[in-house]
C-alpha cells in the first residue's frame, strides 16, 4: 500500500527521534560506566563517595579525593577517550575502505603505530626537532598514516577486492610485528620493559598531562568526521553512485585516512595496542542505529567509549587487588562479541 | 533543445584501451538514447566515461560546458549515473539513501532546506512507485526493488543528463516496462536520457535513438529500426535474426540461431 507524503515524513521523523533517543541512552550508559569505573579499584570506594569526590571534593577525605582525582579519574577518562578514538577510526575505516572487517587493529594500523613507538623508545629515532614524549606520538602517527596509505594503495589495485584488503592488512600486521620483534631483540632491558606497555595495551600511563593531548586530538578530529557524515553515507551506496552525487572521493578518502591515522596513533601512543574496539564498537553502533553516518559516527564514538570503560572495570575486577592490562580484556571479550555479531548478521 | 556532444573520445584502463577516437552524433534533450551491442563492446565504459567515472581524452560538451574539465560537484549538478549493481548489505532506509544522494554535494541554494529536500525525495519515490518502501531498509529489498531505489537516487538530483547502466537487468517484465516508461517520462521533462540495454526488443520499442557499438567503435546509429537491423545484429552478435512487425504493428526481433550453426 502506498504511503502518502505525510506518513513518510512522520515515519522518517520518528526514525530520527528514535535514533536521537538511542544516542542519549548510549551516552547515559557511558556516563554511568565512567562513574562505576571510578568506583572500582584495589581500594574500594563506594559509588556515593565517588560522586561526592567528583562534585564536592571538599566534603570527602583527602585520601579519597586524591584516589579519585589523581588515579581513578585520569584512568577512566583515558578509557573513554581511547575507546572513542579507536571506534570512530574503525567506523570511518569500514566506510572508506568498503569493508566490514576493517579496523585499525585488524588491518595493521595499530601494529604500524606500535612499531613507530618502538623506534622512538628503543633507538630514539624520530623526525629532526621532535623530542621527548612527542617523539613517540609523532612516530606512531607517521607509521599509522604510512600504513593506511599503503593499504589504500593496495586496495586500489584492480581486482584486489575487500577480501584482498583484509589479506593485505594481515600481511601488514605480520610485517610490523616482525619489525617490532627486531626492535625488541636489540632493545636494552629498560627499553624492553617500557616496550611491554605497547604490546599489552594498558591505561596505566593515564595522567593529567597526556589526557588533554588525546582530548585535543579527538576534539580536533571528530567534528571533521561528523561534517563529512552525508558524504560518508553516500559512499556506502557505492563509489560510482557517490561520485555521481558529486562526492570528491579522493579528497574524502585522503582526509578520512588522515583522521583515522591521527586517532589510531593517539590511542596507541597513550595506551598501546588495544584490540577489537575499532571493530566491535562501530558494529554495535550500526546494528543499533543503522548506517546514516549522522548517527552511526557519534554512536560509534559512544559505543567505543562504553565498551572500553566496561573493559576497564573488568580489568580491575577479574584479579582482586590487581589491574590486568585492558588490552588483554578487550581482546578476550572482543572476539566472542564479534563472532556473535557476524552470526547474528548471517541469521538476519 | 539541449545537446550533449561527444567528440573524439579515448577511454581505457591502464593496460587496455577500450574506446579510441569515438565520435557520436549529438544526443538531444527529450530523447531516450539506447546504447547496445555485444559484451565487451564498450557500452558501459562509454557510459561511465560520460558520468565522469573514468579518465578520458577528448571532449564531452553539454551545451557550452566542457564536462571533462568540471569538478565532481559541478558535474553532479548536470549529470547523474545509475550503476549496474548496487551494494546489498546496507543498513539504510530507502528514504535515507535518497536524501543522502541530495545531501552528498550542494544543490542550488533555493533547494537546500530540509523541508524542500524531503518533499523532493518523496515526490521521486511516488513517481517511481516505491513510496510504500520509503522506510524499509535497503538490505531487505528484493533485487528489483533495490534497482528501482537506485533509479530514485539517480534522478532525485534532477540532472540534465541521466545515465542508466542496464536499469532493467534485475527486473521482471512488468517492472522492465515500468522503467522504460519512466525513462521516457524523464526524457519528456527535458532531460537527455542515455541507457545501456541488452534487450533489443525493449530498445526497438522504447528508444528514440539507438547506438550499436562493437569493439569500442560505433557500428550504427539512428532511429531504432534503422540502427538495429538484421544485418547489423548478425555482424556484431553473430546470430541470425529477423525483425518483423507484430499484430500491433510494432517491431519485434526474433532470433533464429547462431550464424555458424545451421537451423
Amino acid at each position: 500500500m502506498a504511503l502518502d507524503i505525510n506518513e513518510i515524513r512522520k515515519g522518517y521523523r520518528q526514525q530520527f527521534i528514535r535514533r536521537i533517543v538511542l544516542l542519549c541512552a548510549l551516552g547515559i550508559a557511558t556516563l554511568v560506566s565512567f562513574f562505576i569505573d571510578m568506583a572500582v579499584g584495589p581500594s574500594m570506594l563506594d559509588f556515593s563517595q565517588v560522586i561526592r569526590a567528583v562534585f564536592s571534593p571538599d566534603t570527602v577525605e583527602l585520601a579519597e579525593k586524591v584516589i579519585v582525582w589523581e588515579v581513578r579519574m585520569p584512568y577512566a577518562i583515558m578509557a573513554l577517550l581511547v575507546g572513542a578514538c579507536l571506534s570512530l577510526a574503525g567506523c570511518e575505516m569500514q566506510t572508506v575502505m568498503n569493508n566490514a572487517m576493517a579496523s585499525p587493529f585488524t588491518l595493521g594500523i595499530s601494529a604500524a603505530a606500535s612499531f613507530g613507538a618502538a623506534l622512538a623508545i628503543v633507538i630514539g629515532l624520530s623526525l629532526p626537532g621532535v623530542g621527548g614524549d612527542w617523539m613517540v606520538v609523532v612516530n606512531a602517527f607517521l607509521f599509522a598514516f604510512g600504513a593506511t596509505l599503503l593499504l589504500q594503495l593496495l586496495s586500489s589495485i584492480r581486482g584486489s577486492g575487500p577480501e584482498g584488503l583484509v589479506l593485505f592488512g594481515i600481511a601488514l600486521v605480520f610485517l610490523f610485528n616482525a619489525f617490532t620483534g627486531i626492535m625488541q631483540y636489540i632493545a636494552t632491558v629498560e627499553a624492553l620493559q617500557q616496550f611491554v606497555f605497547w604490546t599489552l595495551g594498558s591505561l596505566s600511563k593515564a595522567n593529567w598531562d597526556n589526557i588533554p593531548l588525546l582530548a585535543i586530538l579527538f576534539l580536533s578530529t571528530a567534528p571533521f568526521s561528523l561534517a563529512s557524515a552525508w558524504q560518508l553515507t553516500a559512499l556506502r551506496l557505492g563509489e560510482d553512485s557517490a561520485r555521481s552525487f558529486g562526492v570528491p572521493i579522493r579528497r574524502l578518502r585522503f582526509l578520512s585516512l588522515l583522521r583515522i591515522s591521527l586517532l589510531t596513533a593517539g590511542a596507541v601512543a597513550f595506551a598501546g595496542i588495544i584490540g577489537f574496539i575499532g571493530l566491535v564498537g562501530p558494529h554495535i553502533a550500526k546494528l543499533l542505529i543503522g548506517e546514516d553516518h549522522r548517527f552511526s559516527l557519534p554512536a560509534s564514538i559512544l559505543s567505543g567509549a562504553l565498551i572500553m570503560s566496561l573493559a576497564s572495570i573488568l580489568s580491575k575486577s577479574v584479579v582482586t587487588g590487581a589491574i590486568v592490562p585492558v588490552g588483554i580484556v578487550t581482546s578476550l571479550i572482543g572476539v566472542p562479541v564479534f563472532v556473535a555479531l557476524i552470526l547474528n548478521r548471517k541469521k538476519r | 533543445m539541449a545537446t550533449l556532444r561527444i567528440s573524439d573520445i579515448h577511454v581505457g584502463y591502464p593496460r587496455k584501451k577500450v574506446i579510441t577516437g569515438l565520435t557520436l552524433p549529438p544526443l538531444i534533450s527529450g530523447e531516450v538514447t539506447v546504447l547496445t551491442g555485444p559484451n565487451a563492446a564498450g557500452k558501459s565504459t562509454l557510459l561511465r566515461a560520460l558520468a565522469g567515472l573514468l579518465r578520458i581524452k577528448g571532449s564531452i560538451r553539454y551545451e557550452d560546458q566542457e564536462l571533462t574539465t568540471l569538478s565532481a560537484q559541478k558535474r553532479a549538478t548536470i549529470v547523474s549515473f545509475m550503476p549496474q549493481s548496487v551494494p546489498t548489505d546496507i543498513n539504510l532506509s530507502v528514504m535515507e539513501a535518497v536524501i543522502s544522494a541530495l545531501k552528498a554535494s550542494p544543490l542550488d541554494a533555493a533547494s537546500s532546506s530540509n523541508e524542500h529536500l524531503h518533499q523532493r525525495a518523496v515526490a521521486v519515490l511516488e513517481r517511481i512507485g516505491i513510496s510504500h518502501l520509503a522506510l524499509e531498509p535497503l538490505s531487505q529489498l528484493s533485487g528489483g526493488q533495490r534497482q528501482l531505489a537506485s533509479l530514485a537516487r539517480s534522478v532525485v538530483r534532477e540532472p540534465n543528463v541521466l545515465l542508466l547502466d542496464e536499469p532493467t537487468s534485475a527486473l521482471d517484465l512488468r517492472h522492465q516496462l515500468k522503467v522504460m516508461r519512466l525513462a521516457r517520462s524523464f526524457a519528456q521533462d527535458g532531460r537527455i536520457v542515455v541507457m545501456v540495454l541488452h534487450d533489443l526488443n525493449l530498445a526497438l520499442r522504447w528508444a528514440d535513438q539507438a547506438i550499436v557499438m562493437d569493439k569500442g567503435a560505433l557500428v550504427s546509429q539512428g532511429q531504432p529500426t534503422a540502427a538495429i537491423t538484421p544485418a547489423v545484429v548478425e555482424q556484431v552478435y553473430g546470430v541470425r535474426v529477423r525483425v518483423e512487425n507484430c499484430s500491433l504493428g510494432l517491431p519485434n526481433l526474433i532470433v533464429d540461431g547462431e550464424l555458424q550453426q545451421p537451423i
